[in-house]
């Protein structure tokens, strides 16, 4: 598994660039992750991103855009425009959890 | 007497008291299987019926015939399952006690949630094949539609049978280009996944087809609604696709009494061990077929390899045993592809769809990820198949177990 300096940690990452260990996270990291994709941590960020670390402890597999509305509380809409695009996959870039199932 | 209750008599509600009936002794259980439909669908053929390639009387039959003597059936709604009591209550109030729980209640597609999707052009200029209904509705407007935009839509994944929409899409495009109008049609795929399939190899493949086809593909799309006004779709990022005939695959979900039991996940789904099927809440439940959780795809083979291992690991469980038969999540499955021809696909939880030959290594006869007629005389011999050895629970000569050999690996990298 290859890793890299992030926000001046060294973490391990897949070769998508997501961080493979749940405990080697932290909110610089995320803050620098988040910088990579164009993305500026509001409150609002942190909310659903801390949100979704806390789901995955409890459940141990990253929250689905439907699970994030339905048990979050953070309506669809509001998840594309924190993330645009692809909120699934860039939440859980930024939380440094795996991309969520759903895709088999 | 001891009581096994299966909820469910699709494909594995069938194929477990089939195969459960004679390892259960007699005089010691009760076997008694709940559905609210006295209908067994072939659910393969409702990608054929719209093009007119089965009939619908074709597909049914009645659910009785593949339940064996010694099993009681009850023709009911589930309301729902008290598991601390370990009881069922159906919707007229009569109570069921059990010692051991099946779920095989399946999934359903449930276009009422997405706004706008079930409103007044549902089965008009929307439709969707997922039920019988749909499939003969959809068969109807085929018929005598004059062309236009054609739009293949998926909602959410999972979906059972995750291929069908793909094989929708090639059925179309060779229908039309058989009816002489091909040129009259212009066919978009909609997916809420990156690219045309799940899996990055066959996703690659299959894109391919979609692309010498001339069918457009808008990957990435999360739809919010339906405005069936103006007749396009409108996704959570504000894109629109306008069309004169939406064929969607509404949002799937298990059964509703699995929510009101307090058994599933927010799309009603068992959360199981994924390779014993035993629930993760209740040493006593189990979930077969599209009900469970499991990361695999929603479909006919994967419960049948499934249930290969099951009865095994069913009878070491209530005799205090560990399970011993994990099931790897394999799934086979033929991808029609139009004008006599099909592909097939062969994967399990960890291993992708990957070229090769499929069942004897160099051999085949059948092809993976290929487009041969072989693989199509596959998918047709495979509803004699279902009918007569899968649902009676009788074994097909292939291994339950997905296997590496005849698989070729170097599109991984």
């Amino acid at each position: 598994m290859p890793t890299a300096t992030i926000a001046g940690h060294e973490v391990q990452i897949n070769d998508e660039g997501f961080l493979t260990e749940y405990d080697e996270w932290n909110e610089d990291i995320a803050a620098e992750l988040a910088k990579n994709i164009g993305i500026d941590m509001t409150d609002d960020h942190w909310k659903l991103i801390n949100w979704l670390r806390e789901d995955y402890k409890e459940k141990g597999e990253t929250a689905t855009t439907r699970r994030v509305q339905t048990v979050g509380g953070f309506p669809t809409k509001q998840q594309f425009v924190l993330f645009p695009k692809k909120p699934a996959r860039k939440m859980a870039y930024i939380a440094g959890l795996p991309k969520p199932h759903g895709c088999v | 007497m001891k009581r096994l209750l299966v909820l469910g008599a699709g494909t594995a509600g069938t194929m477990a008291v089939n195969k459960l009936r004679p390892l259960l002794p007699r005089d010691e259980w009760n076997i008694t299987v709940v559905d609210h439909d006295e209908t067994h669908y072939y659910q393969p053929g409702y990608l054929f019926v719209p093009f007119g390639i089965y009939r619908p009387d074709e597909i049914v039959k009645p659910k009785q015939r593949f339940i064996p003597s010694g099993v009681d059936f009850i023709n009911a709604e589930v309301d729902k399952v008290e598991p601390e009591e370990n009881k069922v209550l159906l919707a007229d109030g009569t109570e069921l006690p059990y010692d051991y729980l099946i779920i095989a209640s399946g999934t359903t597609p449930r276009p009422e949630e997405t706004p706008g999707m079930d409103g007044d052009e549902f089965r008009k200029s929307v439709h969707e094949f997922y039920t019988y209904e749909g499939a003969v509705a959809l068969g109807e407007k085929l018929r005598d539609w004059e062309g236009g935009k054609l739009v293949i839509h998926i909602t959410d994944m999972p979906i059972k049978c995750p291929v069908a929409p793909l094989e929708f899409t090639f059925l179309a495009d060779a229908f039309f280009t058989e009816q002489g109008m091909r040129d009259k049609v212009d066919i978009t795929y909609v997916t809420p996944l990156e690219g045309a399939f799940t899996k990055p190899v066959a996703s690659k493949y299959l894109g391919d087809m979609l692309e010498t086809r001339n069918i457009h593909l808008e990957p990435d799309f999360m739809i919010e609604s339906v405005d069936d006004d103006e007749k396009k779709i409108v996704s959570y990022d504000e894109r629109e696709i306008p069309f004169d005939l939406l064929v969607t695959i509404p949002l799937n979900m298990g059964a509703d009494f699995v929510g009101r039991s307090g058994l599933g996940d927010d799309l009603n789904y068992v959360p199981v061990d994924k390779e014993t099927l035993l629930s993760t809440q209740y040493d006593n439940i189990f979930a077969v077929g599209d009900a469970s959780n499991i990361p695999a795809s929603k479909a006919g083979s994967v419960a049948h390899f499934a249930m290969d291992l099951f009865p095994e690991n069913f009878m070491r469980h209530i005799n205090g045993l560990k399970m011993t038969e994990p099931f790897d999540g394999h799934a086979n499955c033929f991808i029609e592809t139009g004008h006599g021809k099909g592909l097939l696909i062969d994967f399990n939880y960890e291993t992708e769809p990957l070229p090769g030959k499929y069942p004897l290594p160099g051999i085949g006869p059948f092809s993976l990820l290929k487009e041969t007629e072989m693989n199509h005389w596959g998918k047709v011999m495979f509803r004699w198949m279902y009918w007569n050895i899968l649902l009676p629970g009788k074994e097909l000569p292939l291994p339950a177990l997905m296997s590496m050999a005849g698989k070729e690996t170097a599109d991984l990298s």
